[in-house]
């Protein structure tokens, strides 16, 4: 099969794909950078519980200019809002629900991700001795799934699905679903499964800009 | 009668010493003791552990005191944020020792000290290079390392509310690292915006209970600067 012409999805279109993806009920903690945008790509009607690692759950979306509350802010510092329902906790409460399993999923951006499904989001090389970790290496090892949202080659085009990472490990064999903007992939006991991939685009294509072999799994083909 | 609330920082600071271990609440400025931190940098102490979210941004505050050449080694989980020029400068000089530390881990650590705990075991950062060189044990299968308590010889809180018992109720997210440090300090110095009478205060809304607190300020210091 040839390529037909292809788009690779925007920044807002990955976090829709993962939006898409999240069922009402859940309990979902987002990072920064593009897993931020999926908060607003689930439909309103949909109840799904955001937590925030400085001690917030039913977080909201950022608030208008004229209604910020100094008091209220997410992770990554943004001004955010509380919705009905909402609670706060200190930090060690929230590392609780982290670490204790009882986040339904997260979705953190990252560097690399390995066949195995380790991770290495945090610093981009053994020879950076202060990089931040803030919450990451905790959310990666402590919930229940981790969802990976990120482009799926880097800008010089090396690929970032890989047979082992390269860069410092965030955590060992912890994402379960990787969100490119090329396809969407299982990590499976198997290795990388590919579920989904953007209109137009063949497997061996994918293949090329993929460094771990990938195994076939989409449903049309 | 027990009166924890003191009138000057000359005496919310007295006796702190050289080489003590700071807690410092906040998750960026929202919850940071801010005014507690000037009192420190007034007060003088230096060779000072401290134990913050962030190291600092710009050239106040957190910042300042470690300009000052105040601070041997920085605990924290995000040294490097937009505006930790000091640190920056600091570190790359080779003046400042820096620990990083999984931000659940240090929440943990503390609040392992507070409830007198030791060590404790987590999965986080097994196989990692902040892992590493620390004992591993396997439970039910899966590997975990082992953590130490990270008591502190004093903690700086910021309340929105408080009594003169030092029973301590926060703003919103505002609440963050400040009650689990105000438990794993031997003094905790909370800074309030509120001073309530005793009773005042709603048991079911106190989240620091009195006994944690030693030493209590009234600085109505205003919303968050962001």
């Amino acid at each position: 099969m040839t390529d037909k012409d292809w788009q690779p999805l925007s920044r807002g279109q990955m976090a829709a794909r993962v939006a898409r993806d999240i069922p009402e009920g859940w309990y979902v903690n987002l990072g920064i950078g593009i897993p931020t945008l999926v908060a607003d790509q689930v439909p309103g009607d949909r109840e799904v519980i955001f937590q925030s690692e400085n001690g917030i759950l039913g977080m909201g979306p950022a608030p208008n200019p004229e209604h910020v509350d100094p008091w209220l802010i997410n992770a990554g510092k943004q001004h955010v809002t509380l919705q009905r329902g909402g609670a706060y906790f200190h930090h060690a409460d929230s590392f609780a629900i982290i670490r204790g399993g009882h986040l339904d999923l997260c979705v953190l951006g990252a560097f690399e991700v390995a066949e195995n499904g380790d991770i290495a989001n945090w610093a981009t090389s053994e020879a950076d001795t202060a990089p931040a970790v803030g919450g990451a290496m905790d959310l990666a090892a402590g919930v229940r799934r981790l969802w990976v949202v990120m482009e799926h080659v880097t800008k010089e085009g090396k690929p970032r699905l890989v047979k082992r990472c390269s860069y410092p490990l965030t955590a060992l064999k912890a994402v379960h679903r990787i969100y490119t903007n090329l396809a969407v992939i299982d990590v499976a006991a198997e290795g990388f499964c590919v579920k989904e991939t953007v209109p137009g685009l063949s497997f061996e294509s994918l293949q090329s800009m993929t460094e771990a072999p990938l195994i076939d799994d989409r449903a049309t083909q | 009668m027990i009166n924890k609330i003191v009138k000057t920082m000359a005496e919310a600071m007295n006796g702190i010493r050289d080489g003590s271990t700071v807690l410092i609440g906040g998750f960026g400025s929202v919850g940071q003791p801010a005014l507690l931190i000037e009192g420190l940098i007034e007060h003088g102490a230096a060779g000072l552990t401290i134990v913050a979210n962030n190291a600092g941004t710009g050239r106040t505050g957190l910042a300042r005191l470690m300009e000052l050449g105040r601070v041997r080694k920085i605990i924290c989980s995000f040294p490097r944020s937009a505006g930790s020029v000091v640190f920056e400068e600091l570190f790359k000089a080779g003046k400042i020792e820096l620990e990083i530390v999984p931000q659940g881990t240090l929440a943990e650590r503390m609040r392992a000290a507070g409830a007198g705990i030791p060590a404790f075991y987590t999965a986080t950062a097994v196989g990692t290079k902040l892992g590493a060189g620390k004992p591993v044990q396997e439970f039910d299968g899966r590997d975990y390392v082992m953590e130490r308590a990270l008591p502190g010889d004093v903690a700086l809180v910021e309340a929105w509310q408080a009594d003169r018992w030092g029973n301590l109720a926060y703003r919103s997210s505002g609440r963050n690292f400040n009650p689990v440090m105000a438990t794993a300090a031997k003094l905790t110095i909370a800074q309030s915006q509120h001073i309530e009478e005793l009773g005042e205060l709603d048991p079911e809304a106190v989240v620091t209970p009195g006994i944690y607190v030693q030493r209590v300020i009234h600085l109505p210091y205003g919303d968050p600067k962001s």
